[in-house]
């Protein structure tokens, strides 16, 4: 059993009657990317909720520093950020605002608010309403809310949705700049996040044959 | 500031913000209770009798309407998931969020709830008794309410599934209610029913967070 870093080991998950994925297995050592491939519905979205700790998986364990993460979920919540298909934005919040709540459920959050609204360019739009801004301007927001919140280990959800070159490119900085600092990153993408060469986590390969993952390091 | 009380201020601010606040469940309980003497005519005689009981069931259902904001605005748009996830235990999170319920749907009725006393003519004797009747059963109404508002989350239409769940629950409070209003008219102590509706808090107070919180994890899933 690995000692540092973050692994899932032989997951299953079941939503409803349906196997989604099967014996799906991988490791990130502390500064580790993986990425995760597979077409709709094959269980990118499940997988990291099952990361996130808001699905249990059927099967299986995952283990963070060599501790199963149900034993602590507590601990295993304050150490994540996640970024799903909802952006959580506020209608009628501004920018700041939005993200200032956000900021306000960590502690020394507040402090760090300004450089993540700077990192996504969101500066010039901080006393802009929520229900004004574009479905691109609400995913830089989401992903600000992560630089807010400091976490070990990010979860990202299709996080380049509706984002465009440059916002792909301040993405890609800050997960560079994350993972710099022992950081390690989850993400399910249909594009290429810029992040070289890393571990890529193939789901939903052809039935009956178990989805095949393999040991990455 | 912390996460718990960071979390009231936001849902106050919002609730504020919509303009679904205070104003519709005041604008609410004040129609309802005005229907009465169109319903049962202008008699002082009979609208004196009921009138404790029409200002209970009138603030019970209006604090209903404004249950299915309590989770639902937050589910939808993905912030209940983030929530769940944040340091806050879900416990607490809905604690807060019953706590900033009850400052913008049940404190505003305590407020509004002598002018329609007067209205209806409600016997001087009775107003303290009532006050302080709904100051201690509201609370039990947003705590009461989190679990029922808990369960329907995750349904599109959930507002009448939701009424049939709350609804019984609420019978306690609203007995007690009248009954200390009745007898403080009747010029006998109404400590008693007093009591019994704080220990209605106390208990919901302890026990619907984590109810309501149970059911949200159910939804999230």
């Amino acid at each position: 059993m690995p000692q540092t870093g973050f692994a899932g080991e032989s997951l299953s998950c079941l939503r409803g009657e349906r196997l989604v994925f099967r014996e799906v297995s991988f490791h990130l050592e502390p500064g580790g990317a993986l990425l995760l491939e597979g077409p709709n519905g094959s269980g990118k979205s499940s997988l990291l909720r099952l990361c996130a700790g808001l699905l249990k998986p059927a099967e299986g364990r995952l283990v963070y520093k060599g501790r199963d993460i149900a034993q602590d979920p507590e601990a295993h919540r304050a150490r994540l950020a996640y970024v799903g298909h909802l952006d959580a934005v506020k209608a009628v919040f501004t920018v700041a605002e939005n993200l200032a709540f956000w900021a306000a459920l960590v502690p020394g959050g507040a402090g760090r608010a300004q450089a993540a609204l700077e990192r996504f360019e969101l500066d010039h739009l901080a006393e802009v309403p929520g229900r004004f801004l574009s479905a691109g301007q609400r995913r830089r927001l989401a992903l600000a809310r992560i630089l807010v919140q400091p976490a070990d280990l990010w979860l990202l959800d299709e996080p380049t949705n509706s984002l465009d070159r440059a916002a792909c490119e301040a993405l890609t900085a800050a997960i560079a700049t994350h993972r710099s600092g022992g950081g390690l990153v989850v993400a399910a993408t249909h594009v290429d996040l810029g992040l070289g060469t890393v571990p890529v986590l193939r789901l939903g390969s052809p039935a009956p044959a178990p989805a095949v993952a393999p040991e990455v390091s | 500031m912390s996460a718990f009380s960071a979390l009231i201020a936001r849902d106050v601010r919002l609730a504020f913000r919509q303009g679904s606040a205070a104003t519709l469940s005041v604008m609410f309980f004040f129609l309802a209770v005005m229907l009465f003497p169109l319903g049962v005519g202008p008699e002082a005689a009979i609208l004196a009798r009921i009138a404790s009981g029409v200002l209970w069931v009138a603030a019970l259902l209006s604090v209903l309407l404004s249950l299915d904001r309590l989770f639902q605005a937050d589910y939808e748009d993905g912030s209940l998931e983030l929530l769940a996830l944040s340091g806050l235990p879900l416990e607490l999170t809905v604690l807060a969020k019953c706590l900033a319920h009850w400052l913008t749907a049940g404190l505003p009725l305590i407020i509004a709830a002598p002018v329609l006393a007067l209205l209806l003519d409600l016997p001087a004797k009775g107003l303290a008794a009532l006050l302080l009747a709904m100051a201690l059963g509201t609370p039990s109404l947003s705590l009461i309410g989190a679990i029922g508002a808990a369960l329907t989350v995750s349904l599109r239409r959930g507002g009448v599934l939701l009424s049939l769940l709350v609804l019984p629950l609420y019978i306690p409070v609203l007995i007690f209610g009248v009954a200390a209003v009745e007898a403080a008219i009747a010029g006998l102590p109404s400590i008693s029913h007093l009591l019994i509706l704080a220990a209605i808090a106390l208990a919901a107070l302890v026990l619907c967070p984590l109810a309501a919180a149970a059911a949200l994890r159910l939804s999230l899933e």
